[in-house]
């Protein structure tokens, strides 16, 4: 064992050098191209391409996201949103991932669903805003409905698809080996689109993300949309800009983590090919 | 006739099967013997795998009869483990009818010793070479209590010098664990070192055009004379062969 650690080649050497490029490329260079991009912007502003009610300067807005961080309204606007997602979006998926198990190993069921699961996925959620507040009023609800319909048909259909294209051989190893109804679903089924399941379940999020900005215009008092529409009625720019930033920034985030379910070792395999 | 039913683990009578339009099998009737190894060769799409998949009751044949007896297992040419699981578990798959545990464990440390995979048992099938994998689905077949194994052209995706080491160990393990197989393939010096009696199939639609039994003990050298007269014999039946040289 001891001449085996000291015949070992300098590690340490080689591993600083990879992590060096990793750190350069994963974050200095990201880094480099964000400043730019607000350069660019102080630039716009520096020049008054745009009068400066109508582009806030990045000063502005920097001065803005204390204040509204100071008020706490911000926290909470982020708070009011995130629930909102969660609940409209968990609903979804505990409801489509289901379906499109089933509709994936049935074919005339499949036949039989999909034009209105296609019909439904084509109609913006923006389209339903109306019926959602006549229907479920003001409050968080009219916003999880319609995270709900954003996110519901085209998961569904994501499901049905991966399941539909799981290659029969994995179907006649199971009937080899004895694995027959609930087992074949939860070991066989399930595992096989896994991978397909998780890429869905992250753009029908990034949907969500994207609706609940609309959503939360109407029929809301708090969150992130909210915030937005306010400042555009006070012709706040700068406080809107703020809200803008802390939607990209928390949409990224939660998508990262998200990510993170694409490395576990069952499903690392769907990425591997 | 009805004896050779009951004596018989594995038998197609007169067995048609046609896919739409296409006729893949024309009256074909064969017997597999217990502990024998068969092996099926022909030009590709010429209705080997219908054969098998008839034979495993994956499909129904249009007409004629299939009788098969006891467990049957299949191996495929490429990616029939399952990904999702490591090499243990995919494994464990065949040895699930084993109930205590202590001998479950027992027979997969057997099985990875059986096919040198020992220190690959947490990887995942991504992560192994082609016969790496080849010989995990080989340990997966045999682990556990079936008696037949259909094997569809397990080693065609693999690379020359794989192959060769493969059938010697396919052959070695068949030594420890006896099983009746059925093995197609279109590589005519698979057939020839593997098999106990090799069946040569006609184009499409198949039928059996020559039956070739032989005897010589294995594991067979490629360069062994019952190899190379076996191959000859093949390969003058597919008209591969050029006719003055076959009796050399």
């Amino acid at each position: 064992m001891k001449i085996k650690t000291t015949k070992q080649p300098p590690v340490s050497q080689v591993t600083q050098k990879i992590t060096g490029n990793v750190l350069l490329r994963r974050l200095l260079l990201p880094l480099a191209v964000i400043m730019a991009v607000l350069l660019l912007w102080w630039l716009v502003c520096w020049f008054k391409i745009f009068p400066a009610y109508a582009l806030p300067s990045p000063g502005d807005v920097w001065r803005s996201f204390k204040e509204e961080i100071a008020a706490g309204r911000l926290l909470n606007d982020i708070i009011a949103s995130l629930w909102r997602v969660a609940i409209g979006f968990v609903m979804a998926a505990c409801l489509a991932i289901p379906l499109g198990l089933w509709l994936g190993q049935h074919l005339s069921a499949r036949s039989a669903f999909l034009p209105v699961l296609n019909f439904f996925r084509f109609l913006s959620p923006l389209a339903w805003i109306p019926f959602a507040i006549l229907w479920f009023h003001i409050g968080d609800k009219p916003a999880v409905f319609l995270i709900f319909m954003a996110t519901f048909f085209p998961l569904a259909l994501a499901v049905m698809s991966a399941v539909a294209t799981i290659p029969s051989i994995y179907f006649r190893v199971a009937h080899d080996y004895n694995y027959k109804g609930i087992e074949l679903l939860t070991k066989v089924t399930l595992p096989a689109v896994l991978p397909q399941v998780i890429t869905s379940l992250r753009v029908s999020y990034g949907i969500a993300w994207v609706v609940i900005v609309a959503a939360e215009m109407v029929g809301c008092q708090d969150g992130l949309g909210y915030g937005i529409w306010e400042a555009r009625n006070g012709l706040r720019l700068d406080s809107a800009v703020c809200y803008m930033i802390v939607i990209g920034l928390l949409g990224m985030g939660i998508d990262r983590l998200l990510s993170q379910l694409t490395k576990l070792p069952n499903i690392r395999w769907g990425y591997e090919r | 006739m009805k004896d050779n039913y009951t004596e018989a683990k594995l038998q197609l009578d007169h067995v048609s099967h046609r896919y739409g339009e296409t006729a893949v099998l024309e009256n074909v009737s064969l017997k597999v013997s217990p502990g024998e190894f068969v092996v099926l060769v022909g030009p590709s799409g010429c209705g080997k795998s219908t054969l098998l998949n008839l034979l495993s009751g994956y499909i129904k044949p249009v007409s004629g009869k299939v009788f098969m007896e006891g467990s049957i297992r299949t191996v495929y040419q490429q990616d029939g483990l399952f990904p999702w699981l490591t090499v243990t578990e995919n494994i464990n798959m065949g040895l699930r009818h084993i109930a205590s545990r202590q001998e479950q464990e027992k027979e997969l440390n057997d099985l990875i010793e059986l096919i040198h995979l020992e220190g690959f048992e947490k990887h995942y099938p991504h992560q192994l070479s082609g016969g790496m994998r080849q010989r995990v689905e080989l340990a997966r077949v045999l682990g556990g209590d079936a008696d037949t194994l259909l094997m569809d052209e397990p080693f065609s995706a693999l690379d020359y010098q794989t192959r060769l080491r493969m059938r010697r160990e396919l052959i070695h393990l068949l030594e420890k664990r006896p099983r009746t197989v059925v093995f197609v393939t279109h590589d005519i010096e698979e057939a020839a070192q593997l098999a106990d009696r090799v069946l040569v199939l006609s184009n499409r639609p198949a039928t059996i055009c020559k039956e070739l039994h032989i005897g010589a003990p294995r594991p067979r050298d490629l360069t062994d004379d019952a190899v190379v007269q076996a191959m000859k014999t093949i390969l003058t039946e597919l008209g591969l062969q050029t006719p003055g040289k076959t009796n050399v």
